[in-house]
């Protein structure tokens, strides 16, 4: 890595957001040299038939038939943690966003703003796992912005990632889940949000627990590819299971009954959980994926996701729809049916997530 | 009110400080309240980062047996 | 089967379902005052598995339920005094006080901190940049927490801190349960008491309850296992017409409980003559303050001020339709109140007993178990 003209900046300084000679120079030098080696501007891909030219005021792309089109802004705190970082989050965030639409990942923008102040090392390190996640999907970054804001102003670091995918598999939504429908999950729940909050100060627990943030295209198309009647997809972002579920419930109009047995959770996320008073199925996952099958298929995906090493602990948690349960008082929500077989509500997780003394 | 879990001790650090372990997840808590010192391999109940007793495991496992056996009563009777 | 595991096990949960709904003979009341236990009732849904024959009622063992507005209103006060920084558990920092609530507040930019433990407040006394900041505790909970908040108070005394005040708000269990017998319209046969509080005070404090109330007082943990098994003894209690006070949690509760904790609690702390409680007023000698020679620690002594002009010019309200008091007191569920579910609910709470996660009316409306 030549950083010829930052040499010697150990931090972040307005000036390098002015957009002027400091901003080429963290531009060129940290951000592109990183992504496409040093004193590059134009990228290859599709195997050298194709060339996007950089430092250009945008990317001229050739865009495939039907493009799926996702922006996320990424604001973690703490911006490092076991697992991970915010530059990984905020690619794999992206990438699953299109990937749950059966979208191939392509390209994505990367939009940074940073506070004052903010150390060019740990700078470097973000870039560098942004790097390092894209090339787990291929998806190319090539566009970005960079601000620096005055102290204060933001918390450290927040970045927006926008992302192009090429839709591959069509017709997978939340309107397809009906009667019958099975519901998978791809592995434990909680990791992630376990691993932050346990970070955060006050709470200061180590925790043998890492974020499960991960890229998740090619296990995702592994299930599409073998034509597994998939209704919907959805990654278990903030608000973890409950919120995936509830929104889906909600918009299909259907109610969603789940085995809280079922649902997989590593005992360190449910220590974690009891001491400070937490649910499991609140918290983030940056990894995981639920499924929404047709009814016959999902032991077909059950086998193709724990073929995939992140999808190791796939299981079925549960079904779509009342079949079988006389539960006429309610419509759309989820119903968790408890280890003694008593049915409780799972409600969407709301407020800011507190621990409790009580 | 009151959440406390048993937490089982891992380390003595000295100080009314020990480090506990709930199901992989590891807190220094504070032992002075306490009666007696806690040891490696004790379960302690803490309540917000201190341990207010220890567990007694005979008693635990005690209360665990104790309406089975009536049951064989009844089963029996 | 580990400690974790042992006490929830489907087939001892089975066994003692079978034993309750086969010796109660009849409808039994029973107050869970916890609301701890309440949670756990409704979380593993134990009161759907012997709802024939024991009604539970919730009792108003909730520190943040109680707790009344205008204390709420004087946290908030003081939050806003300069270079002060205000901590407090999560549990109290969404409860809305008249005009606002500690994490509302927090959001306008005023120093307000969730802590963990109390151990907290001694590190951010070791950050240099908080040495001329005033850090006040808004101290709550029962008999378990009290002991906590007098550890703390013990090493700021030791460690000579000068900076570390305490806004006094813990209670005590055995008052406002006098309080709800003494009203003769109570159909309590008996009471599920709470097991932490216990670990602290041991089982004394209730004898009360079945001395001059004639009630059973069963001390159980929190499991489903120690929640069934504590109603199975009350059950029997009744049926033997012999109410006593029994512990089911012998694992963690001892008759005599901690005495290094009360010490430590007697050592700094004294029983106020009164204090309120939303939903029952004031009750005698049910809540703690500072002792007097502990008084430059005091924040209701250090602000004694600014909090007389708060309480001249703040006019607390309650909105009359709220039925917190009544559900307090076991007179009413959740759902027999006009505004439960419909104006009242978690993300948006009118009542004491939606606030807290540990309050009644939210662990009804989280679980709404069929």
């Amino acid at each position: 890595m030549n950083y010829k003209k930052l040499n010697g900046d150990e931090k972040i300084l307005l000036s390098h957001g002015g957009g002027g000679r400091e901003t080429a120079a963290l531009i060129k030098d940290i951000l592109f040299a990183e992504f496409y080696g040093p004193d590059s501007n134009i990228i290859d891909y599709d195997n050298g038939q194709n060339q996007i030219k950089l430092l250009e005021d945008a990317a001229i792309l050739d865009s495939p038939k039907k493009i799926a089109f996702t922006t996320d802004s990424f604001t973690v705190s703490p911006i490092f943690f076991k697992g991970g970082d915010i530059g990984k989050l905020s690619v794999a965030g992206t990438v699953n966003d299109l990937s749950v639409m059966g979208a191939k990942p392509l390209f994505l923008s990367l939009g940074l703003i940073i506070e004052e102040g903010f150390l060019m090392e740990d700078l470097k390190k973000i870039i560098n796992s942004v790097v390092q996640e894209a090339k787990k999907s291929g998806v190319k970054i090539v566009t970005g912005d960079t601000k620096v804001v005055p102290v204060g102003k933001a918390d450290g670091i927040f970045i927006n990632t926008s992302g192009i995918g090429e839709v591959l598999y069509e017709n997978i939504s939340v309107y397809n889940i009906t009667d019958g429908d099975v519901i998978i999950v791809s592995g434990d729940v909680g990791d992630h949000g376990s691993a932050v909050m346990s970070q955060r100060d006050g709470i200061d627990m180590d925790v043998a627990i890492e974020s499960d943030c991960a890229s998740l295209w090619d296990m995702i198309e592994l299930v599409l590819k073998q034509g597994c009647r998939v209704s919907a997809i959805r990654d278990a972002t903030r608000g973890g299971l409950a919120a995936v579920l509830n929104e889906w419930a909600s918009a299909a109009g259907i109610n969603i009954h789940i085995e809280e047995n079922e649902i997989p959770i590593k005992d360190s996320v449910k220590g974690f959980c009891e001491f400070l008073g937490f649910e499991p199925y609140q918290l983030a996952c940056e990894g995981r994926v639920i499924f929404a099958v047709k009814s016959g298929y999902e032991n077909r995906v059950i086998e193709i996701l724990r073929s995939h090493p992140s999808g190791k602990n796939a299981k079925v948690i549960g079904i779509a729809g009342d079949k079988n349960r006389s539960d006429g008082r309610f419509k759309g929500k989820v119903i968790l049916r408890g280890i003694y077989g008593v049915d409780r509500l799972l409600d969407y997780p709301s407020g800011e997530l507190l621990p409790r003394i009580c | 009110m009151c959440l406390a879990i048993p937490s089982k001790v891992i380390e003595i650090k000295g100080d009314s400080t020990v480090v506990v372990d709930t199901m992989g997840s590891k807190r220094l808590i504070s032992t002075m309240l306490l009666e007696e010192r806690a040891n490696v391999g004790e379960y302690l109940l803490i309540h917000v980062g201190y341990a207010m007793q220890k567990i007694d495991e005979k008693e635990a496992i005690e209360s665990l047996g104790l309406f089975k056996e009536i049951e064989n009563k009844m089963n029996m009777g | 089967m580990s400690i974790y595991s042992s006490f929830k096990q489907k087939n001892d949960i089975e066994r003692l379902v079978f034993l309750i709904n086969s010796e109660a003979k009849e409808t039994i009341n029973i107050m869970e005052i916890c609301g701890g236990h309440t949670h756990s009732i409704m979380k593993y849904g134990l009161n759907a598995l012997i709802k024939d024959k024991i009604n539970f009622l919730h009792g108003p063992g909730c520190p943040v339920c109680v707790m009344p507005i205008k204390r709420i209103d004087a946290a908030i006060c003081i939050a806003g005094l300069p270079d002060v920084i205000l901590v407090a558990y999560g549990d109290i920092m969404r409860v809305p006080g008249t005009n606002s609530s500690l994490i509302k507040e927090r959001a306008k930019g005023k120093d307000i901190r969730m802590i963990y433990s109390p151990l907290d407040i001694i590190k951010i006394v070791g950050d240099k940049s908080n040495k001329n900041k005033k850090i006040v505790f808004f101290a709550i909970g029962f008999e378990t927490t009290t002991p906590m908040t007098a550890a703390l108070l013990e090493e700021v005394i030791i460690k000579k801190i000068e900076n570390v005040f305490f806004y006094i708000n813990h209670v005590l269990v055995p008052p406002p349960i006098n309080a709800i017998l003494d009203s003769n319209d109570s159909l309590i046969d008996g009471f599920i008491c709470p097991g932490h509080v216990s670990v602290i005070t041991g089982s004394g404090i209730y004898s009360d309850i079945v001395q001059k109330y004639k009630k059973s007082a069963v001390i159980s943990g929190f499991e489903p296992y120690d929640i069934l098994s504590g109603t199975l003894l009350i059950v029997r209690q009744i049926n033997d017409n012999n109410p006593s006070v029994e512990i089911a949690y012998k694992r963690a509760v001892k008759e005599e409980g901690n005495k290094k904790a009360q010490d430590l609690v007697n050592k700094y702390f004294r029983v106020r003559d009164e204090f309120e409680w939303r939903g029952f007023g004031n009750i005698a000698k049910s809540g703690l303050r500072l002792r007097d020679e502990f008084k430059y620690f005091d924040a209701e002594y250090v602000f004694a001020d600014e909090l007389k002009a708060l309480e001249l010019n703040e006019d607390f309200k309650e909105n009359t339709g709220c039925k917190c008091g009544e559900i307090l007191r076991g007179k009413l569920k959740p759902v027999d109140c006009p505004l439960f579910g419909k104006v009242c609910i978690p993300e948006n709470p009118v009542g004491a007993c939606m606030v807290s996660s540990e309050g009644a009316c939210s662990a009804y409306y989280k679980y709404r178990n069929f």
